[in-house]
This record gives C-alpha cells, sequence and structure tokens, in this order.
C-alpha cells in the first residue's frame, strides 16, 4: 500500500503542476500581449452596429473589471485566479448576457462524447491490431494494415477530416457532414433521434479513428516485438502453454502497460484534434464553440474555453494515471 | 568437418553409477546451428552450435562447462526446441526417449511437442528475474503451465500445487505473490518448483544459480539435487562455474568456441583433463590453501563469426602445434567413457 | 556519413521512398525563385481556368496560378517547419541533456515540468494566442510560439539517451580528468544523441506544419503570406468546392500530403537504424 500512496501522491503533483502552468500560460498570454484586449473586443463586437458611445463605455468598465485588467499585475494574477476557481468568466459578448459557463457546459457533452467514443475505439482497436502485427510478423494482411497506419498516421487532423468532408459530403453524399443531430429535430430519448446521433457522428468519430489508429498501431507493434523476446515470453513457449493465451496473457498485457501511459501522454494532442475535427464538421462542441467565439471576438469565450480545457485534459490524464496501477501490479504493490 | 566416431550409443558399462542405463534417454547427434543475420546489407553467420554429439542417460545429471559465448546456451536452447530466427538448425537431430516414447524435436509437429514440453521437458532458465510474467500473480503461471498435463479440476489441481511447493519447503503463500515481490534465490526456487511439478523426465537448466550469491546458491543447488533424486529425471546442467559441476554432475562435457571439446564423468574429468582447454577451466579453481596467482589463459575467446582454422582453441594453446593450425582434431576415445577432441591428447595427458 | 545515407538508400524502403518525396517537395519549393509571378498578386492571370497547359494545375477565383502559387507556399511552410524545429531543438536538447545528465531532484523538476508540456492542449492557448494578437500575428512570431510549446515530447526522448551516457565510463573519465558540465554535454554526450535529435526533427517540422496549416486554414495566422495552410483559406474564403474549383484544394491537400508522409518515413527508417539491436546486427558484438 505504500507504494501506491507515493504513486498517488507524485500523480497528484504533477496534476497541481499542469493545472498551475497551463493556467498560467494563459494568463501570461492574454496579459503579454502589446494590445489592449478590451480595446480589441470592444471593436470587435461593436464593428457591425452602431452601439451609443455610454453603452460601450459601460462595456468597457465592466470588462476591465472582469478580465482583472484593474489594479496591480499581483492584484490582477489574484483576480484571474479567483475567477479560475469558481469557473466564472462572465458573460459571453457575442451571446449577451449568457454566462460564458453556461455555453460551455452546454457544448461539453458533445465534445466528451465525441472523445469518448473515438479515443476508446482507436485505443482498442490500435492495439489490438498492432498487437496482432507484432506477434504474426509474416501475415501479409497485417502488414498492409500497417502501411496504410503509416500513411494516415503522419497527416493532422484537418487534412484527413477536410478529405473525408470532400469524399462524403462532395463526391459521395451519404452521410451528414455538419451539426450534431437533423436540424429542426426535437431532442427526446427515442431511437430516431439517437440514430440521427450516430449519424451525425459517424464523420468526426472516423476521421478522429484514422488519425489516431496509426500511432497505436505503430506504437504497440513496436512494443510486441520487443516483449516476445522477453525471457518470460520465451519461458511460456519453452512451457508449452497455449499461443492465444501467450499472446493474450503475456505479450498484449504486459505491452499495454506503458500504452496506457501512453494514452495519458497523448490525450492533450487528441484535444486539439477533436477541436478541430469539430469546427470542420460543425459538431456543436467546446471546439466549434472556441473557433466561433474567436471570429467573433468574444474576448471572455475563448479564455473561458482555454482555461477549461487544460482544466478538463489535466483531470482525465489524472483519472487514467489513477487507473494504470489496476495494470502493473509493480506500482500497486512494493 | 567432425568425424563420424563422435555419435556413441550405449556408454560402456561403468562401475561407479550402477543406475545409468543402456538406451539414453537423449541423444543429440551432429548438431549444427548458426545464426544467420542480414541488415543493410552486412550478412553475418554465427556458428554458435557447429557438429556437436552427445547423449545423456537416464537419472543422470549432465554438466555442460564453457566459457560465456562458447554456444552452452544456444545448445540447449536448440536441444529443446526453443529457437527462432535468425538462429537456425542446419543439419543433425535431437530425439528424447521418454520411457519408449520416441520424439524427435526437428521431425515431430507442433502438437507433438507442445504435448511433451513441461509434461516429459522442462526447463530451468537463467535469469531467475524475469522469467515469470511479472503483471500475474505466481499462481497463475503454474496454471498456464500444468494444468492441463495433470488432469485434475482446479480445486484438486492447486493442493497438488500447494503440497508440491510444501514438499520443496516453499510456503504455499508465493503462489499469491507478484514475481517482483519475491526475492531473487526465492524466485528460482518457484521456477524449479513450477519444472518439476509435472515431475518430468527431463530437465534443461540454464545456468539457474548464476545469478544468486553464494549462499543462496547452495540451497537452490540442494534443492534441485534433492528434487531429481525423488522424481528420478535426467538433468542437462549449464553453468560455467566449475566447482558446481564437481559437486553436481555425473558426467561433464566442456564446450569451447561452439563445439564440445572433451566429454567423460565428472571426477575422470577433473582427475585427468585430456584437453588443455579443461585442464585450464580445472587450474583456475580456487583451492583452499594454495595461494599462488591463478594463471589467466591468453586471448580471448574466438570470433563465432569468423572462428580460427583447424582447432578453434590453437591460438590461446600453449600445446598447439602445426597440425592444429591446419585441422580440426575429431572427437576420440581415449579411455572408456572419456572422449576428447585434441591432437595433442592422443600422445599424452594435458597436464 | 555518405556510407550511411547510401547503405540507408539502398536497404530501406522507407528511407528510399522518404527521400524521393521530399526531393520532389523541396524540387518544387526551389522552383518559387523562377517564378513569373510575384506571390501575393492577384489577378496576374484569367481566372478559375481548369489545369490546362500553361496553367498546369489551373487558376484560382483571385487570378492567381495555383502552380506557381503553390511553390512560394510550400517553401514558406517548410522555412516555418525548419524554424521550429531548429529553435525548438536548442531547448529540448538542453533540458534532455541536463536532466539526463544530473539526474536526482533536477531531473524531477525538469521531467514534471516537460510532462506538463506534453499534457497541456497547445492548440487553444495558440488560439488564444492569435486572438489577444489579431493583426500583429506573424509567421516569425506563431514560430516562436510553437517553439516554446513543442519541446517536450522530444526532450523526453533525448533525457533517456542522456541517462544511459551518464552511466558508461567514458562519462566517469570525463568528470575525473576535470571537464565541466557543460564541456561534457557538448563535447561528449551531444554526438551520441545526435541521431535521436535528426530523427525527432522530421517529427518536430510534422507537427509544426501541421499545426501552421491548421491555424491558417482556419485564418488564426498572418493570411498575406502564402503557406499551403493560407492556400486552403482563401480557396476556402471562395468557396472554390461548391464553385467546382477543385484544382485550388485539391493540389495543395496532395502536396501537403506528400511532405508528412515524405518526413514520416525519413523519420522512422532513421528510428530504425539508430535502434541498438538493428546496430548490434549490423556491426556484430
Amino acid at each position: 500500500m505504500r507504494g501506491y500512496s507515493v504513486y498517488l501522491l507524485s500523480r497528484l503533483g504533477q496534476f497541481a503542476l499542469v493545472v498551475f502552468i497551463g493556467i498560467n500560460i494563459s494568463f501570461i498570454v492574454t496579459h503579454a500581449t502589446p494590445i489592449d484586449p478590451v480595446e480589441q473586443s470592444i471593436a470587435a463586437a461593436t464593428q457591425y452596429g452602431s452601439t451609443s458611445p455610454e453603452a460601450i463605455a459601460m462595456m468597457r468598465q465592466s470588462l476591465r473589471e472582469l478580465y482583472g485588467l484593474e489594479g496591480s499585475p499581483w492584484e490582477q494574477y489574484l483576480s484571474f485566479w479567483r475567477r479560475v476557481a469558481v469557473g466564472d468568466f462572465g458573460p459571453s459578448l457575442s451571446a449577451f448576457p449568457t454566462p460564458v459557463s453556461v455555453l460551455i457546459w452546454r457544448a461539453i457533452p458533445w465534445t466528451v462524447g465525441l472523445l469518448l467514443v473515438s479515443t476508446v475505439i482507436t485505443w482498442i482497436l490500435g492495439n489490438l491490431l498492432g498487437g496482432f502485427a507484432g506477434y504474426y510478423r509474416r501475415s501479409s494482411l497485417l502488414r498492409f494494415a500497417g502501411i496504410l497506419a503509416m500513411a494516415f498516421h503522419p497527416i493532422p487532423y484537418y487534412i484527413v477530416a477536410f478529405l473525408l468532408l470532400i469524399v462524403f459530403g462532395y463526391l459521395w453524399p451519404v452521410l451528414p457532414i455538419s451539426g450534431g443531430y437533423m436540424m429542426n429535430m426535437e431532442r427526446a430519448f427515442n431511437l430516431t433521434f439517437i440514430f440521427s446521433l450516430l449519424k451525425h457522428s459517424a464523420l468526426p468519430i472516423s476521421s478522429l479513428v484514422l488519425v489516431g489508429l496509426g500511432g497505436w498501431f505503430m506504437g504497440m507493434r513496436s512494443l510486441v516485438s520487443n516483449v516476445v523476446n522477453e525471457d518470460y515470453v520465451t519461458y511460456a513457449e519453452l512451457g508449452g502453454v497455449k499461443r492465444r493465451r501467450i499472446l493474450a496473457s503475456y505479450v498484449m498485457r504486459n505491452s499495454l502497460v506503458p500504452q496506457v501511459t501512453g494514452l495519458a501522454m497523448s490525450l492533450g494532442a487528441i484535444f486539439n484534434g477533436a477541436i478541430i475535427t469539430e469546427q470542420v464538421f460543425g459538431y456543436p462542441g467546446v471546439g466549434t464553440l472556441l473557433i466561433s467565439s474567436v471570429h467573433a471576438g468574444d474576448y471572455s469565450l475563448v479564455l473561458g474555453i482555454t482555461t477549461v480545457s487544460i482544466l478538463a485534459v489535466s483531470t482525465t490524464v489524472l483519472l487514467i494515471d489513477l487507473l494504470y496501477p489496476l495494470l502493473d501490479p509493480r506500482v500497486r504493490t512494493v | 568437418m567432425a568425424p563420424a566416431t563422435a555419435a556413441p550409443r550405449a556408454p560402456a558399462k561403468e562401475n561407479g553409477k550402477a543406475e545409468a542405463t543402456i538406451e539414453p534417454v537423449l541423444v543429440v547427434s551432429g548438431l549444427r546451428a548458426y545464426f544467420q543475420t542480414s541488415s543493410f546489407g552486412v550478412e553475418r553467420e554465427v556458428r554458435a552450435v557447429d557438429d556437436i554429439s552427445f547423449h545423456v542417460g537416464a537419472n543422470e545429471i549432465y554438466g555442460l562447462a564453457g566459457e560465456s559465448s562458447s554456444g552452452k546456451t544456444t545448445l540447449i536452447k536448440t536441444v529443446a526446441g526453443a529457437i527462432r530466427p535468425p538462429l537456425r538448425v542446419l543439419s543433425g537431430s535431437v530425439v528424447f526417449d521418454f520411457r519408449g516414447r520416441r520424439v524427435s524435436v526437428y521431425d515431430s509437429d507442433p502438437q507433438v511437442m507442445d504435448e511433451i514440453r513441461w509434461k516429459h521437458l522442462s526447463y530451468i532458465m537463467q535469469g531467475s528475474m524475469n522469467v515469470l510474467n511479472p503483471v500475474r500473480r505466481v499462481r497463475h503461471s503454474f496454471v498456464d503451465f500444468a494444468f492441463r498435463h495433470i488432469g485434475r479440476k482446479m480445486p484438486e489441481f492447486m493442493d497438488i500445487v500447494r503440497t508440491h511447493l510444501q514438499r520443496l519447503h516453499l510456503t504455499p503463500a508465493v503462489l499469491d505473490a507478484y514475481p517482483h515481490q519475491l526475492s531473487g534465490g526465492m524466485r528460482q526456487r518457484v521456477t524449479i518448483a513450477l519444472a518439476t511439478v509435472c515431475r518430468p523426465e527431463f530437465i534443461i537448466a540454464d545456468e539457474p544459480t548464476t545469478a544468486l550469491d553464494v549462499i543462496v546458491q547452495n540451497g537452490v543447488l540442494a534443492m534441485l539435487r534433492d528434487v531429481q533424486r525423488e522424481i528420478r529425471s535426467s538433468i542437462i546442467f549449464v553453468t560455467h562455474d566449475m566447482a558446481v559441476h564437481a559437486n553436481l554432475c555425473d558426467r561433464l562435457g566442456i564446450m569451447y568456441a561452439g563445439r564440445l571439446v572433451e566429454e567423460g564423468r565428472t571426477a575422470d574429468v577433473f582427475k585427468a583433463p585430456k584437453h588443455p582447454y579443461t585442464a585450464h577451466l580445472i587450474a583456475s579453481l580456487p583451492r583452499i590453501g594454495y595461494v599462488a596467482a591463478r594463471k589467466g589463459l591468453e586471448g580471448t575467446p574466438p570470433n563465432l563469426a569468423d572462428p580460427p582454422s583447424g582447432c578453434r582453441f590453437h591460438p590461446r594453446c600453449p600445446l598447439a602445434a602445426d597440425i592444429c593450425r591446419r585441422q580440426a582434431p575429431p572427437m576420440t576415445w581415449s579411455s572408456p567413457g572419456h572422449r576428447v577432441a585434441c591432437f595433442a591428447a592422443a600422445t599424452g595427458s594435458a597436464q | 556519413m555518405s556510407r550511411v545515407l547510401r547503405d540507408l538508400f539502398r536497404y530501406n524502403r522507407e528511407f528510399a521512398i522518404g527521400i524521393v518525396l521530399l526531393a520532389f517537395v523541396l524540387l518544387i519549393s526551389a522552383a518559387s525563385f523562377v517564378s513569373p509571378y510575384p506571390p501575393n498578386d492577384s489577378f496576374v492571370v484569367p481566372p478559375d481556368l481548369p489545369p490546362s497547359w500553361p496553367y498546369i494545375l489551373g487558376t484560382t477565383s483571385r487570378g492567381q496560378d495555383v502552380f506557381w502559387l503553390l511553390t512560394f507556399a510550400i517553401r514558406n511552410t517548410l522555412l516555418f517547419g525548419f524554424t521550429v524545429a531548429l529553435l525548438s531543438r536548442i531547448l529540448s536538447l538542453v533540458i534532455g541533456l541536463v536532466a539526463g545528465y544530473a539526474g536526482g531532484l533536477v531531473d524531477r523538476v525538469l521531467m514534471s515540468i516537460n510532462d506538463t508540456f506534453i499534457v497541456i492542449p497547445l492548440f487553444p492557448i495558440l488560439v488564444l494566442f492569435y486572438f489577444v494578437m489579431r493583426d500583429r500575428m506573424s509567421w516569425a512570431l506563431l514560430a516562436l510560439a510553437m517553439s516554446c510549446l513543442g519541446w517536450a515530447y522530444d526532450a523526453r526522448l533525448i533525457r533517456s539517451v542522456a541517462m544511459s551516457l551518464r552511466t558508461r565510463e567514458f562519462t566517469e573519465t570525463s568528470i575525473f580528468s576535470g571537464m565541466s558540465m557543460r564541456q561534457i554535454l557538448v563535447e561528449e554526450h551531444l554526438p551520441y544523441v545526435l541521431p535521436i535529435v535528426f530523427s525527432t526533427t522530421m517529427n518536430n517540422i510534422n507537427w509544426s506544419i501541421g499545426l501552421e496549416v491548421t491555424l491558417s486554414v482556419l485564418g488564426f495566422t498572418d493570411i498575406n503570406t502564402p503557406t499551403i495552410g493560407v492556400l486552403i483559406y482563401w480557396a476556402n474564403q471562395h468557396t472554390a468546392l461548391v464553385a467546382g474549383v477543385w484544382w485550388w484544394i485539391l493540389f495543395p491537400v496532395m502536396l501537403v500530403i506528400i511532405t508528412f508522409v515524405g518526413l514520416f518515413l525519413l523519420a522512422v527508417s532513421m528510428n530504425e537504424y539508430i535502434d541498438p539491436r538493428s546496430r548490434l546486427s549490423r556491426v556484430g558484438g
């Protein structure tokens, strides 16, 4: 148990550090700019309509208070943290007076669903195929899969999503290319709605899976081809242990351990990919919200999404880290 | 290269060991196994096992000695049928005879081999640190390796395992431990228990005590000898430690650079080594009260990718003559049960 | 070195394909120096022409020749990737070597910071950065920001190599002969980590180009400097796909995919070449 608590403490410490550095980067980025973000926001928000000078002055005042631009730098820094701690990013500029937190909460289930489904599919499928490819090195089918994985892996999320959009939006229009469910459909828990949900998520999920698969595939393949040479595998073979048992309980089981750490490590990158993919397919999640808030000049929303993203990703990483000892008894029992 | 005299069938009846039967359990003849690699256009061939013939009788402990990288481990891996590319068997045969059931390792179906393994032929490996699956409890190893051979229901099987562990003075609590929770000595004892739980006729032990300190080593050796006496199996025991061989083995084979250079009953080999290399190995053993510095052998073991011509030992041999450089010495009988591959040995003892 | 490259080219299919793809891309970017049109001029050719002679890749709705525009775009994109890779290499080398060499507390602190940068989602931060910079966002500024954020993964790899060097005998000898840490790292350890630095460079260029394309396509960079992403951005602005001007989109996408795959194959083959096991079977152990 002592080993576990040491591990637990170190993971919690890492979590605190990620949050601390992440929030600080957001603070530095927003405050080290030579441009006054409040003036920027006001200019962007008032660019299309004629707003009365009094309204602008009020807006300016409230913005300066809300975004901690009042007082000394130290006071600004503290009030920034205070806002992050209570999750209060003020009202949205583009959807005034809806609070930013409400907008973000509305978008989060979409992003979480998209990320969860695609990451689970990608991780399991990639590790399974990669494991087989590392174990059965001669299979030409798996070699071909390896080449495909290598071809898709280096292409960024945006390009793959964009290619899928072209193929299924213009060349062979069978799948919806925009939105989270059919427009004007009532959001109810029934089959038609669920089917519409699935259909609309097909393309975003496929593009996330296509890009992500290669990394897990190649990682697992090389892990397995190392583990195959470990003494305990050779020994099991000498013991006449069934092939399938060796592959599952010896080779795969041991190779998966670093892949769990790998999942925690690449979560940030996967999240980046989801943001971009959402935008391409107009999926109503956090990513689309972020991009449109940039276009709308909604400073509070951009800042809110950035900080929430950092918090959400680091919390998920912490959760994966806490599950890790289940797979590796060497951490659990010392 | 080596002549056909090297394949003995029946060892001469010897007065020392009454239990050694006429029919050997294992006959290895003319075995050649090379590592063949090709990477970025560089082709290499390492002759790790080069034309080796020997046999092991029932209830016999056969020792295999030699420096590191002399091919000992490759030889027994090949004997066990545990080879994987780039290692390839080029010629020769390995035939076991388990109480009338003959199995030729390189002519049998993989299923037949899987059936044999652990029931008749088990293995204790070098590096006890890593032979047990690190992410699963020890109990699972027993189930994976032995369950199908014992043919009982699970609770009964676990009872058999527990009784076996107790007989070897191990607590059944080790079954619920993970390998990393056991000490090195403990892990090696567990491995021996695992290798003997099916009471196999043949056990291959590859440097099972090398990584352990001397005290633990003695305990493990005593355990191995006890269990061998109890289940009366044959053992090939590999180590470079001549002192261990002297204590444990009935017969001894000496390997040098991928070849067997001398073989005989342990007492005979220690008393009157015929090959200069054997003589050197024995002379380098420390003795109580003997204060003179041990003489090291000059030179290094040969590179097996490009072995010396003739006798592979000649560059380091104090007795090397002209013929040794040109011709590989054949394995010849110097006395009943004792053979050697050396030209000098034909004319007199290496001492 | 030339022998190494020749061996790689002859015996490693990935390397050969990667080199050929990259040579093709470099050739196209080199063509920008002989372009008949300046990169930012529009309406120099008739708009919306499909691929035909003399406009082999067609023309854009803004009256630009896609081929010549592409030569500038890929040149800037590659230059961007190299710049980010070069700058971030300095960071990852210093941090990786120091952490691996010093070990102990220094290592733990540096690697905690390092893992933080691996985990933090960079894309929202870059978007935020663009948001506060707006029109002052330039090519160089983005490169600088991405170098500061994108060193962490490779620093971890370099550290693992440096750690194994720490226990080698020659390091001990250097310490006893009174060399300073800086001398040991620069003169003794650096040469050993260079192969892995090379392979991480390829991956880092891929990473930075990928992000740059993504940010530009969304319009979150300096949209007046033609890069591959900016090209696609303008095509989207003119709804090129709906208007049937597919060549405006297709060729940039194809070219950038060729770049990605080429760089990636080079990294993969370098990794295989420096893998100690493969090295062992080549030179003998």
